[in-house]
């Protein structure tokens, strides 16, 4: 069943705040076999600008997929987790995600589309650190699958 | 933000080196570890086959990592990207075998944008076949 137009530019209340750690980073960089040292050292990082090191491009969707949650697991909106895949993902940044950094994530439903039996559901993840900047947004295509015939 | 490359020096259509990335389910385990993403499709050959799948997949967002490296290795620093994007088309098959499966990323310069970026668009290919959609970052040069 198509979901409710009416949740589209519903928005969650922000995250309590995550702290990013040096070896958090470290973990995923090597986990991707990424050995580039602005990763994983702060002098490496210094050279280019950064107070610390900074984590790789894709590393904050951890922090905004599950904040995410969220929108999937509310029971009014009714998305059927267990036919959702990933189907787009975008980031937007203002800066790059550094050590150090406590980040907060409002989600917001940015559009509801059903196409085929699919329900289409677009989640923005606005980034903020402690000081309220703005650090990255993230917006997440999710496609729930149309439930098979019978 | 102090990216290598320099604006002036970069046309449209210039090509940045292509790279080859392996994966195996040792990969995956790793990523699921550090990445928080346990969803069994991408460690569990006999669920992934009862969701339909022919076998373990890649995560979409290993791959999104694996792709995004030709553009950060080239720019010298991964701070300078401003936009990424990618549709997640077809899924990275990993056999669980000792070779596992590639992914083969290319890039090449589509557009010169205002304030010193360009837009960078990505193929990524595994199997023969092309895995992300839409693969395009905007990154700010020297």
């Amino acid at each position: 069943m198509a979901l409710d137009q009416s949740f589209v530019g519903r928005s969650y209340p922000p995250t309590d705040p995550y702290e990013v750690g040096r070896e958090k980073i470290r973990e995923f960089a090597e986990a991707v076999g990424d050995t580039n040292p602005a990763y994983t050292d702060p002098e490496a990082a210094k050279a280019l600008g950064y107070s610390d090191v900074i984590a790789p491009p894709t590393f904050v969707f951890a922090i905004t997929f599950k904040a995410a949650g969220q929108v999937v697991q509310d029971p009014q909106l009714g998305l059927d987790y267990s036919r959702v895949v990933h189907g787009d993902q975008k980031f937007a940044y203002t800066r790059p995600v550094r050590a150090g950094d406590r980040l907060t994530v409002t989600s917001t439903i940015e559009a509801i589309k059903s196409m085929a039996g699919n329900d289409i559901v677009d989640i923005r993840g606005e980034v903020h650190d402690e000081a309220g900047e703005h650090v990255v947004t993230a917006v997440t295509k999710l496609v729930a699958r149309a439930a098979e015939e019978g | 933000m102090t990216a290598k490359i320099a604006y002036d020096d970069v046309e449209v259509g210039a090509e940045l080196p292509a790279r080859t990335f392996p994966v195996t389910r040792a990969t995956l385990v790793q990523y699921a570890g550090a990445s928080g993403d346990f969803n069994p499709i991408h460690w569990n050959e006999k669920f992934a086959v009862e969701v339909g799948l022919p076998d373990v997949i890649a995560h979409g967002m290993f791959t999104m990592a694996e792709a995004i490296r030709v553009v950060t290795d080239w720019a010298g620093d991964p701070g300078a990207v401003v936009e990424y994007g990618v549709r997640f088309t077809k899924p990275v098959v990993v056999p669980n075998d000792d070779k596992g499966a590639t992914i083969e990323v290319s890039g090449k310069v589509a557009a010169k944008l205002d304030d010193n970026t360009v837009r960078v668009d990505l193929t990524a290919m595994s199997a023969g076949q092309k895995v992300l959609g839409m693969s395009r970052a905007v990154v700010r040069l020297a």
